[in-house]
């Protein structure tokens, strides 16, 4: 027994979260990736896995999850869980088309911008003003998005050339691209990248797709989009008005009780929310297809959810989450062939997750991963294609492993979720 | 702010204060006067008032009728803005702290130091922190997560907030609460610190012998107004009581003893490990509770005496040990059977735990019985017989209700706590698990379960005690441990123990090797 | 002491009863959607009002009465017809809502069930007595297992079935898409199709119309049939009223909605109450698609109708997630489409009915919790007046 004078407080379990990690580690666990996919690329001639094709589909694919996952996030750290991100982004599009169509792609952007954060203003008198169920509001947001998009456009894009009642006239021309000089050839540079690209040679030319991928025609919106990452976290983690909207997502009683005027905050953060799903909406008419057409969001409101989910309600993470999915995605479309070496590239991962959780001794965990190593591994050596269904699901299985394996190391916001009623306090 | 000898007479004075609530009104014509640089206490039952009174004060409320006057202006508070810019700060009774907070992050917020275009100086605001906390010796490290800190040291955060934002004027609400008594002497002597410096606090309690002990001055609220204000040396606890509740207060003293031989429910070297291999929550933990005995836990709260409730009653299983429940090994039953087989259950936070707050009280009645009758017949609920026996509920426990149809919220306190016990007692139990019973509930609701408890206790219950009120523990039990980091550290009989005694006990002050009867 | 707010969160706030203030809210959101759906006909160019005459005379046609040119068939058949699986998948959607569980997931899990009802009605081969409550019976199980699956996660690893319901529609889309191509592609006969064979006759659910017809309630040779389906959510909206409002289970499963810990520390069950709750809501939640499969289309194709899934929460919160409410809210949906078709032929676009479906449930729910505040009010004022020494002068309450 001892006799410390200290007060015998219970420790608090100090849960493990996922620390946001510095740059260093982002560097050294994204080496670690593509020593691992040029492996695999080295050994099942599957070129497309690291070709420069691949990374800029991946890139374009990612962008609208990374918007909406982003629009989550603000919602989601003032405490409002936004379901209705689809229905936002839904609005997105067709005001996206809309002032793309009238006007222009930089204003096709705007009024899809707008148009997300009509609905995020919604979202927001309902949840906070009236204080419904933030799901049950979602939930209804995403019905009145895609009722909307569909009327306005059987009432205003009918009967335009190329335009009826699911789908919008082009827009007029579009946002421009550009390559980084001396990598990838902007600016009448030599095309440094492309050519190192060409020899597949191991690691090498790996890197060199991978940044040629991310360096030429790229979009001035992609370059916005990817901009927004430190942009918010700098917003949530160092500025005054940051502090006072994450505290009300994490406790809106001592915000209250020190002036935070919660309300407004909420508000703001959600407004914010839908304006960020408006211009993931805005994307994928303006830099993806030019054009509105119905279902055009195909989920990604939920899957950007998703990639919040994955990424710890941090913008990093997020990120993360958005690329990983991008990536499938992208990978999806360039050549079929390259996902069934993508199983080997999950196998090794899984492997040497398990390595790991062996040398922490988490043997639950290690067995598991042996297991799902394996399963991959056969996967991979009893088949030759993976069927098209199945890649379209992968963000919302690891999406579902994640939350199953990593839940308890998950930290939301603390009141995420909770309607919040002024004067509450006290 | 220097005092100047023209400045007003009194810090605050609240003039006329009345509130209303539907239906209800909380404050009516309330006086206040507190005079700059004293120590101000509000005493009340729970219910009285002085919460409400304290909101309105802060800026949380707003009243319907009456004048609050700061330093002598009059001031109209709309938002705790208001209150903060007026220099008054307040340390709530639940502390208002983000857990995923540094203490950085909640000492500054919604008053941070920025540099330019709103970007946070942390540097300026550790600086600040530091600077304040050596001041006045509360020994606050900026950079820890509130989750890991302990009761008082929370508190002592929550008191940094109120002087970071320069506050002249403390309102503490209930501060003793949750401190054993050595803290509670901690946190007397910061005040004591503050008084010097020239701060004026108003300190809000119902534990009487605290309030004489600090205050300078003492108004008494009753009912929603002030009855009294007076001097600490020109009254007693027993004249304080007489003005606060019109009556001497309840004691909770048990008559002879009942205890008997026969072993109700035994817990043998019970150990419950944490999530992800932290500290076990509890520890080897044995006991017996005997028909008609009353057995206390004392403890700070957090140190397992929740967890040993929860595992008591089913809603966790321990990792290793047995629990008996007369001749059964009831370790591995779920709930509903062991209420079957004859335990009560008194949670400790009744809105929680304890009601289905927007139903109708006889469905709270069914709570806990789904299998048996009055309750179903059958597969099916049995409504008519549910509400004839929640009405017998009503009246043998005076539950203060229109009717069974009511619904579970519109109930104060007190007449809640009522119907969870004679709830409980319906199932005629011969273990009940009671904790912090009489928790914010009014002195005659108190005084009322008391005698509840100690009927059914020379009836022959076996009841386990645990509560933070070391009179309830002292008084009411037969036989008395202290809990401490999960495990039973000291028993102790209840009628030679003091609280400061045991409160050493549960900090750990004191540890049971010094003491006779000790549990090996 | 303890929490000084009363706060009662969630879809168990839709337990209160109370007709007239429910009327009341449901009046005011269906004239909220009302004026915002006439807005967007004036905003499009035309007449509002002749937009909604049109709706209600061609809802009230049939082709036995006067009918006019466009009333091609009977319009209350088609009505209750359309009201049908939304009354399904609302109830599915109803059972979590009373415990505060959401399974956003319904519309995976009918799809999904749906798809391999379409192969196992082609593929096994039973007299119809036989073979039309198998086929029921396989349904419900799919939806079941897969509901399911978001109940395991939610009780052993903690997982929001939210997300879990939501990834798990995705899931299923996907796994659709496999199991019709694996199964198409077997299928040498229908290589070109995208949709599984037609089901045989012992698949196919009679319709009720002689029945109706021997009551005196409809014409002779009605060309449309009342789907058979109807007696199936007769039995079961019936059984649905007395196990959650009556039975122990149901006062477990409420309880378990409105405080899942009272419900736990009363010896409630909480993780087998959401695992069976999960179960029942993906069961009822596969017969979604059945009335359609059965009746109608006899095949599973891209066609197949979407949307029954979402379109149930929204049926479920209108109809307070009782079953004689969800009744009415499911034939207000199957009004709404069927009167909404005539617009087409007037150049209106039809789709106002889904603006005005939208407008409905989010006015409901706002409407439903400004009820709520309203009772809460009252049941205080109630005791505050009858028994004011109770409340010793002083309650906190935040209203």
């Amino acid at each position: 027994m001892s006799t410390t004078l200290e007060a015998p407080v219970a420790e608090p379990l100090r849960r493990q979260g996922i620390r946001s990690l510095g740059g260093r580690q982002w560097l050294l666990v994204s080496l670690a990736v593509l020593v691992l996919l040029s492996l695999v690329r080295a050994t099942t001639g599957a070129t497309d896995l690291t070709s420069d094709g691949t990374i800029e589909a991946a890139l374009s694919l990612s962008v609208p999850l990374l918007l909406a996952g982003l629009g989550g996030l603000f919602a989601e750290r003032v405490g409002v869980v936004n379901i209705g991100l689809e229905g936002m982004m839904i609005l997105g599009t067709w005001f996206g088309a809309y002032g793309g169509w009238q006007w222009g792609p930089w204003r096709g952007v705007l009024f899809g911008i707008l148009g997300g954060a009509l609905g995020g203003l919604l979202h927001a008198i309902v949840t906070v003003t009236f204080g419904v169920d933030h799901i049950i509001s979602g939930v209804s947001i995403n019905l009145l998005g895609a009722g909307l998009a569909r009327y306005l456009s059987g009432v205003i894009f009918t009967g335009h050339s190329g335009g009826g009642a699911t789908q919008s006239p082009p827009g007029k021309g579009a946002i421009s691209t550009f390559d980084v000089p001396l990598l990838s050839g902007g600016w009448g540079s030599p095309d440094v990248l492309g050519s190192l690209e060409k020899h597949h040679w191991f690691l090498v030319s790996d890197v060199a797709g991978v940044l040629r991928g991310l360096t030429a025609g790229v979009s001035w919106l992609t370059l916005i989009a990817i901009a927004l990452v430190p942009a918010t976290y700098l917003f949530f983690w160092r500025t005054k008005l940051g502090l006072r909207m994450r505290s009300v997502g994490e406790s809106p009683l001592a915000a209250e009780s020190l002036g935070v005027p919660v309300y407004a905050m909420k508000y703001i953060g959600v407004i914010i929310s839908g304006a960020l799903a408006g211009l993931a909406g805005a994307f994928l008419v303006i830099v993806g297809a030019n054009y509105y057409q119905e279902g055009q969001t195909g989920g990604r409101g939920f899957i950007g959810l998703a990639a919040m989910i994955f990424g710890n309600w941090r913008p990093g993470g997020l990120a993360a989450g958005a690329a990983l999915f991008g990536y499938a995605d992208g990978l999806q479309l360039r050549q079929k062939s390259a996902v069934h070496g993508l199983l080997l590239f999950v196998a090794l991962l899984v492997a040497l997750m398990a390595v790991r959780a062996l040398v922490r001794r988490q043997r639950v965990q290690a067995a598991v991963c042996i297991v799902v190593a394996v399963a991959f591994a056969l996967w991979f050596s009893l088949s030759s294609v993976v069927p098209p269904g199945i890649v379209g699901f992968t963000p919302h299985i690891t999406t579902l492993l994640v939350l199953a394996l990593a839940s308890q190391r998950l930290r939301p916001p603390a009141a995420d979720g909770v309607p919040y009623r002024k004067g509450g306090a006290g | 702010m220097t005092v100047d000898p023209t400045d007003p007479p009194f810090a605050v004075e609240l003039v006329g204060i009345t509130k209303r609530f539907p239906g209800v009104v909380a404050n009516r014509d309330i006086n206040l006067a507190v005079s700059r640089g004293e120590v101000h206490a509000v005493v009340g039952e729970n219910g009285a008032g002085k919460s409400t009174l304290m909101k309105i004060l802060y800026g949380m409320q707003r009243p319907d009728e009456g004048v609050i006057l700061v330093n002598g202006q009059e001031v109209s508070f709309r938002s705790p803005t208001d209150a903060i810019n007026a220099g008054i700060g307040m340390v709530h009774q639940h502390f208002m702290l983000a857990d995923n907070f540094t203490v950085l992050e909640n000492v500054i917020l919604g008053s941070e130091p920025t540099t330019f275009g709103g970007r946070l100086d942390r540097a300026a605001a550790r600086r600040r922190i530091l600077e304040i906390s050596d001041a006045y010796g509360l020994g606050v490290k900026p950079d820890r997560t509130v989750e890991d800190l302990g009761v008082g040291d929370r508190q002592r955060v929550e008191i940094l907030k109120v002087l970071y934002r320069g506050a002249r004027i403390l309102i503490l609400d209930e501060p003793t609460a949750v401190l054993v008594p050595q803290e509670v002497d901690e946190l007397f002597a910061n005040l004591a610190g503050l008084r010097a410096e020239g701060l004026t606090v108003l300190f809000i309690s119902h534990k009487l012998d605290e309030v004489l002990r600090v205050a300078d001055a003492i108004t008494v609220v009753r009912a929603g107004t002030t009855v009294a204000q007076v001097k600490p040396a020109d009254v007693t606890p027993r004249d304080l009581a007489q003005l606060m509740v019109g009556s001497e207060l309840p004691t909770p003293e048990t008559r002879e003893s009942t205890v008997t031989e026969e072993v109700r429910l035994r817990v043998s070297a019970v150990s419950l490990d944490g999530d992800e291999g932290g500290r076990r929550l509890l520890d080897d933990v044995s006991l017996e509770l005997h028909k008609g005995e009353v057995v206390g836990i004392a403890g700070v709260e957090g140190n397992g005496q929740a967890e040993l409730v929860e595992l008591l009653i089913g809603l966790r299983t321990p990792t290793t040990g047995t629990v008996n429940l007369g001749p059964d090994d009831i370790t591995d039953w779920p709930t509903l059977r062991r209420r079957e087989a004859g335990i009560g259950y008194i949670p400790e936070d009744r809105h929680r735990q304890g009601l289905l707050l927007p139903s109708p009280l006889w469905e709270n009645r069914i709570l806990g019985y789904q299998s048996r009758r009055p309750s179903v017949r059958g597969f099916w609920i049995d409504r008519r017989a549910s509400r004839d026996d929640t009405r017998r509920i009503i009246s043998a426990y005076d539950v203060r209700t229109p009717g069974c149809d009511t619904p579970a919220f519109a109930l104060s306190g007190g007449n809640q706590q009522k119907l969870i016990v004679g709830r409980e007692m319906s199932g005629d139990p011969s273990v009940l698990i009671a904790s912090h019973p009489t928790r914010g509930v009014d002195v005659g609701a108190q005084a009322a379960i008391w005698e509840q408890l100690r009927n059914a206790r020379s009836a022959g219950l076996a009841v386990l005690l645990v509560s933070a009120d070391l009179e309830e523990l002292i008084g009411m039990s037969d036989t008395l441990y202290v809990m401490l980091r999960g495990r039973l550290v000291a028993k102790l009989d209840p009628s030679s123990v003091t609280p400061e005694a045991l409160g050493s006990y549960m900090t750990g002050a004191t540890t049971a090797l010094s003491v006779e009867g000790a549990q090996q | 002491m303890t929490a000084p707010t009363v706060r009662v969160r969630g879809p168990r706030r839709l337990d209160l009863s109370g007709v007239g203030y429910n009327a009341a809210a449901l009046a005011l959101a269906i004239g909220v959607a009302v004026v915002i759906g006439g807005l967007a006909v004036e905003l499009s160019g035309h007449s509002a009002l002749h937009a909604y005459n049109l709706m209600v005379q061609y809802a009230a046609c049939n082709t036995a009465g006067s009918g006019g040119d466009p009333c091609t068939a009977d319009s209350v058949i088609d009505i209750i017809n359309r009201a049908i699986p939304y009354y399904l998948s609302a109830l599915a959607v109803a059972i979590g809502f009373r415990m505060a569980l959401f399974n956003i997931g319904v519309e995976g899990q009918y799809r999904l069930a749906a798809v391999i009802t379409a192969i196992a009605g082609v593929e096994i081969h039973l007299p119809a007595v036989f073979q039309i409550p198998l086929l029921l019976l396989i349904a419900m199980a799919v939806g079941a297992v897969w509901a399911g699956i978001a109940g395991i996660l939610k009780v052993t690893r903690g997982v929001s079935e939210v997300i879990s319901t939501i990834m798990l529609n995705y899931i299923a889309y996907g796994l659709i898409a496999f199991i019709l191509s694996s199964y198409l592609s077997g299928n040498t006969s229908n290589n070109l199709s995208s949709a599984t064979p037609n089901l045989p006759a012992a698949s196919q659910m009679p319709g009720m119309n002689r029945i109706f017809h021997d009551l005196g309630l409809l014409a002779p040779h009605d060309p449309d049939q009342i789907s058979g389906f109807l007696v199936v959510i007769a039995i079961i909206g019936t059984a649905f009223y007395f196990i959650v409002e009556r039975s122990r289970f149901g006062f477990d499963l409420r309880a378990s909605g409105i405080n899942p810990w009272a419900a736990q520390a009363g010896g409630v069950s909480s993780r087998k109450m959401i695992l069976i709750t999960m179960l029942i809501s993906g069961a009822l939640a596969g017969l979604v698609g059945l009335p359609y499969l059965l009746g109608q289309g006899y095949n599973y194709s891209s066609e197949f109708p979407a949307n029954l899934g979402f379109n149930g929460i929204a049926v479920a919160l209108l109809g307070r997630n009782k079953p004689i409410g969800i009744a009415f809210a499911a034939l207000l949906w199957g009004f709404l489409e069927r009167s909404a078709q005539i617009l087409d032929l007037n150049n209106i676009p039809q789709e106002i009915y889904v603006l005005m479906q939208g407008s409905i449930v989010l006015a409901v729910v706002v409407a439903y919790e400004i009820v709520r505040r309203a009772k809460v009010r009252r049941a205080e004022r109630e005791v505050a007046r009858e028994v004011p020494e109770a409340l010793g002068g002083a309650v906190e309450v935040t209203a």
